[in-house]
Formats: C-alpha cells, structure tokens, sequence
C-alpha cells in the first residue's frame, strides 16, 4: 500500500521527505537485485549442464562400463545400477527406521524423551556427510575387511532418517484427531488405527519426505568415497566395492582427460535429471492436494 | 451424532470391557482383536525403539570418532590444533591450515551469502506479487537440490576461468593494497571455494529466514505503516528488527553447512596446507583432506589424526546447528524450521 495517498488524504501529516522516499526506492531495487544475483547461477548451472551434457549422452554411455584409461568411449552403466544398488540398501534400511521414529514422535512423543529425540535428528541432519562416511568406514568396512555397497547403503540410510522421521511426524500430526478417535470407538486397536488409519491417510505426505530424503542422498559423493569406493566392472553384490554416480562425476572431472570430462558432463545430467524429476514430482503432487489428509 | 443410549459407542472403553469379558460370557464385543493389548504393548515398544535409535545414532557416531581418533589425540593432545605442519611422511600431524581453511571459506561464502538471502527472502514476503511467490521460492530449492558435486564440476569448468581471467585480476588492481587480493590468479583459490560454498548456503539461509519473517505478526507491520513509514521503514523496523534472532539462527544453520561441505569445495580450493593471506592463494579445508587423504591413508597414526579432524568437524557442526535450531525454534515457537517447504 503505498502511504503517499495517506498524506494526500491528511493535510496534517508531514510529507515524506525525498530522502525516505529515494531510500525506499532504493532498497526495493536492491531486493530485487539480490533476486536477479541469487537465480544467475541457478540458470548458469542448469543452462551449462544442458549444453555439455546433451551432447554427450549416447547409447554406448547409458549401457557400457568404463574404457582403461587413454583409451576413448565407454560408459557410465555399470555406475548408474551401482546407484540404484546403493539407494536400495539405504531406503531399505533407512526408511522402516525414518517412518518409525516419525511415528513415535507423532504419537507417543509429547514428551522430554520425545523433545531430545526430535532435537537430535535435527542437529543429525547438519552432521557432514563425510563423518557419516567416517562412522560407516568405521562400523561397516573395518568389520567386513572391505569396501562395499553395503556400507556405503548405511552411510546413506544414517543420513535419510533424519529428513524422513521428521516429516512424517508433521504429516501424522495433520491427521485429523476424530479420525483416530473413531477408529478407537470402532474398538480397533491403537497399534493397528496408527498403521491402518493415521499412517495410511498420511501416506502421500509421508512419501514426499521419503523422495526429498532420496533426492537429497542421491547426490551425495562424500560419504562413498570411502564405503562404496567405486568400482571399474559390473557389481551386483551387496558385499562388493560397487561404482556409484556421483563417485564416477567426481574422479572423472578431476581427470586430465577431455573425453572424461564430456563424461562427467553426461553423468551430471543423468543425476540432476533424476534428482529434478523426483523433487518436481513431489511438488506438483503436494499443489494438487493429494496432501495428507488436510 | 450417535446417542449416549446405544450400545455401539461404548468400546471407547473397549480395553477395560474385554478385560471383564474374559472371565464373563456376556457382553463380548462384536469385533474381537484378541491380541489389541499385547499388540499395542509391542508397537510401541517398537516406535520407541526407532526413537531411540536416533539418539542412539548421534551417540554412535560420537563413540566411533572418539575411539578412532584416541591414538591421535594421545600423540599431540590439544597441540594437534595449533601446529601447522602435516607431514605423514614424517608423521607429524598439525591442522591449523585446515581449521583455517575451513573458517576462512565458511567466513566468506557467508559475507557474500548473507546479504544475499536476507534480500530474496524480504523480497518472497514483502514486495513480491503473489504470483510470483511460488516459484521463485521453487527455484530457490532447486539451487538446494543440485549435488555438491555437480556445484563442483561447474565451479572447475565455469566459475574457475572466470576467475582467472577476469574477476581475479580486476580485484588485484583494484583492491591488491589490501593484501587480500594479490599473487598470481590461478583461479582455483580460497575465494572460489568461497564463492561456491556462498551459492550452496544461500537457499538455507534464504529459506530459513522467510518462515522467520513470515511469523512476525502483521499488525509489527500494519502498525508501521500507519506511523507513516514506508515500505522499506516499515520493513526495517517492524520485520527485520523483530525476526533478527530468528534470522541469526538461520545465518548459524548455513554456517554449520558451510563448514561441513565437502565436494565442491575440494574441487576448487586447491588442496595445499598452508596459511596465506591473500584469497587468491590455494587452501585446504578440513572436510577436504578428509576427502583426500582417507582412503590413501597408510599407518594407524595417519588415520587417526585425519579421525580427530573428523571428530573436531562434528562437534563443531553439532555445536553450530544446536545453537542455530534453539534460536530458530524461540522465534517460530516450537515450530520446527524445515530446510525443505514440504
């Protein structure tokens, strides 16, 4: 609203002086500026991303492994299964134990154990990814004598609960309080009116946190450096050092090779891509209203 | 609205009936669980059980750093954080070159951040049109979403050779007196890392801070306004000066984000443990070296001092977000600042 009109109205006012006025405008075209500088990189990165990364993506990149070194052509496959091999182990553990303990927050956690709980996955979320990796070096591939997909799945799963109990926490509270209330009244018990009633209705919410977990751990090359390692061949095996994405976008761009850096390039697209799509999808899901049960 | 007469809406109590009905013949209710009570006793045992286990994850992660890192710590004690030569030939272990590097980026990538943030984030809840709003925040998270790697592998292709060939020698002529700015530009420097880590924090901050102003109360506001102010007035003293505790808690959260950043950071800082003044200089990071030097590590000290760097980083980050979530958690009351609008 613009308070000129306000003087126009009360003579009594004083007019604003050219000072504030020239102030004001000027802060207005600073906000806007800050704006302007804030999305460049955004749409540099995208754009840039595109560019280099289009033109490098073939078939041979989506379905051969890596060439030996000096040697032109080969591909990212073998990275690209490693993974979704890794994402697997880690949903697979990280997930039961995110929606659990978002339960437990939701449900029975009204209290100071309750508190400390939602206060540590909090600060849990801004530990660096590499400590995590520390801890799964320490914890996974100390004990097994190697590097594996496996411990690079912990790794990820440490990071996935935080992000995924607390939303499912916000999402089991915006359930209605009369749906549980009928489905005590009904005699079911609480156990299975939480399962089947209050987590059921939810669930859309409960998924969006899943995917912002998913999409925030995909990228993640810290942690693997030492867990997954990497690997040059095909890797099915839980049990084995396995190739990951954003492990092979990481030694390829740091590589004196041209070839390699093209890509590092296509393999960057192929991330993003996934990772845009998941969060995309999300969104628009939550606009249309398929949200929980509010 | 079921009448308190009926028979049907007595199972509110259904837990005590069954009770009685076990022994009784009449009365059993129509739908029996037989195992609601057992039932409920371990589900909630269970929840109770992921609860703890994220209690039980931090604590581990402490334990498990702690006891790598005790081989270390019993070499070098607290000496470990002021000596600045790291030789694992020799095996002498200092990480003051880290420590610095890592401030330093930290420090930089949020002088630049900051102001940055606090003006999207002003803008999204005062001045924007509605229909901007929501994608403007949208593409904010987008710069969220895209991998430390890939910031990475852009800062070494893009940002790096614009360093060098235009913006580090404009600086030099220009600000060179200062001493911050001098020496040859490589391109790959501190202030590359720095510039990274800002474009990497700056949707936490910005984000953070718009549920902080979108808390304060419209008539902080309306009441401003109505003494004359205008807008930016009316912003200055009814928003920022009310939503300024929050607003630090967001600044603290990017800050512990800064600090813990890994990839893109490696890729362009350059990796060289030394202290130098000038921006342009390479540097080193504590989360870089860890990125590094981990796998190639060879001797049981080596590891353990690069574990000790680990354990200084987590606490320190854990120190930083604590602090950050209590003031962030004062202003919105309890209710949780997501980095993520879900």
């Amino acid at each position: 609203m613009p308070p000129e009109k306000v003087n126009i109205a009360q003579s009594t006012v004083p007019p604003i002086s050219l000072r504030r006025r020239v102030t004001d405008r000027v802060m207005t075209g600073l906000s806007v500026l800050t704006v302007i500088i804030v999305l460049a990189p955004l749409f540099a990165i995208f754009a840039y991303l595109v560019y280099r990364g289009i033109g490098s993506i073939d078939w041979n990149f989506l379905t051969q492994t890596p060439k030996p070194v000096g040697e032109a052509g080969g591909g990212m496959a073998n990275a690209i299964v490693g993974s979704l091999l890794i994402l697997g182990v880690a949903s697979l553990l990280g997930v039961p134990l995110g929606i659990g303990a978002g339960i437990y927050l939701a449900e029975y956690g009204r209290n100071r154990f309750g508190d400390a709980v939602r206060f540590t996955a909090d600060v849990l979320n801004g530990v660096p990814s590499i400590v995590v990796g520390i801890v799964a070096y320490a914890l996974v591939v100390l004990t097994e004598g190697h590097f594996s997909a496996l411990a690079g799945g912990v790794a990820l799963a440490i990071m996935m609960v935080p992000t995924i109990s607390r939303t499912t926490e916000e999402m089991l509270l915006l359930v209605p309080r009369a749906l549980r209330e009928a489905a005590y009244g009904l005699g079911i018990p609480r156990w299975r009116t939480t399962l089947s009633i209050t987590l059921r209705t939810a669930t859309s919410g409960v998924i969006t946190g899943i995917m912002l977990a998913f999409a925030r751990v995909a990228g993640e090359t810290a942690p693997l450096l030492f867990t997954a390692f990497g690997n040059q061949f095909w890797n099915l095996r839980v049990d084995q050092p396995t190739a990951a994405l954003p492990l092979q976008i990481y030694v390829y761009g740091m590589s004196p090779y041209d070839d390699w850096h093209r890509q590092a390039w296509a393999g960057a697209l192929v991330l993003i891509v996934l990772i845009v799509t998941a969060v995309t999808a999300v969104r628009l899901a939550v606009r249309r209203g398929t949200f929980g049960a509010a | 609205m079921p009448q308190p007469d009926m028979p049907a809406p007595q199972p509110v109590e259904a837990k005590k009936v069954s009770n009685f009905t076990a022994e009784g013949t009449q009365a059993r209710p129509l739908v029996r669980f037989s195992n609601g009570e057992s039932g409920d006793r371990i589900f909630k045992f269970a929840m109770v059980a992921c609860g703890a286990a994220v209690l039980g994850m931090l604590l581990l992660i402490f334990y498990e750093l702690v006891l790598r890192s005790g081989l270390s710590w019993h070499a070098f004690g607290l000496k470990f954080f002021v000596a600045h030569d790291w030789n694992p030939v020799s095996e002498h272990f200092g990480a003051l070159p880290f420590v610095y590097g890592t401030l330093v980026s930290s420090f930089l990538a949020l002088l630049i951040a900051v102001p940055l943030s606090v003006g999207v984030a002003v803008f999204t809840t005062e001045m924007c049109p509605g229909g901007l709003r929501a994608p403007l925040s949208f593409f904010v998270e987008l710069l969220a979403a895209i991998p430390s790697v890939i910031y990475g592998l852009w800062g070494v292709f893009v940002l790096v050779p614009i360093l060098r060939n235009y913006v580090e020698p404009f600086l030099a002529r220009a600000l060179g007196w200062t001493g911050f700015f001098e020496g040859p530009p490589y391109g790959i420097s501190m202030l590359a890392a720095g510039i990274i880590l800002a474009i990497m924090v700056i949707p936490i901050i910005s984000s953070i801070t718009r549920e902080v102003l979108m808390v304060v109360p419209q008539h902080q506001r309306e009441a401003a306004l109505a003494l004359g102010a205008t807008r930016w007035e009316m912003i200055r003293v009814g928003v920022l000066r009310n939503a300024r505790v929050g607003i630090m808690g967001a600044i603290i959260l990017g800050l512990g984000r800064a600090l813990g950043e890994t990839m893109a950071v490696t890729m362009v800082i350059g990796n060289r443990p030394e202290i130098v003044k000038s921006l342009f200089a390479p540097g080193y990071t504590m989360a870089s070296v860890l990125a590094n030097e981990f796998t190639e590590a060879t001797g049981d000290l080596y590891l353990s001092a690069l574990i000790e760097i680990g354990l200084a980083l987590f606490l320190v980050t854990i120190i930083v977000n604590a602090l950050a979530r209590l003031l962030v958690w004062t202003v919105t009351r309890g209710q949780p600042a997501s980095t993520h609008a879900a």
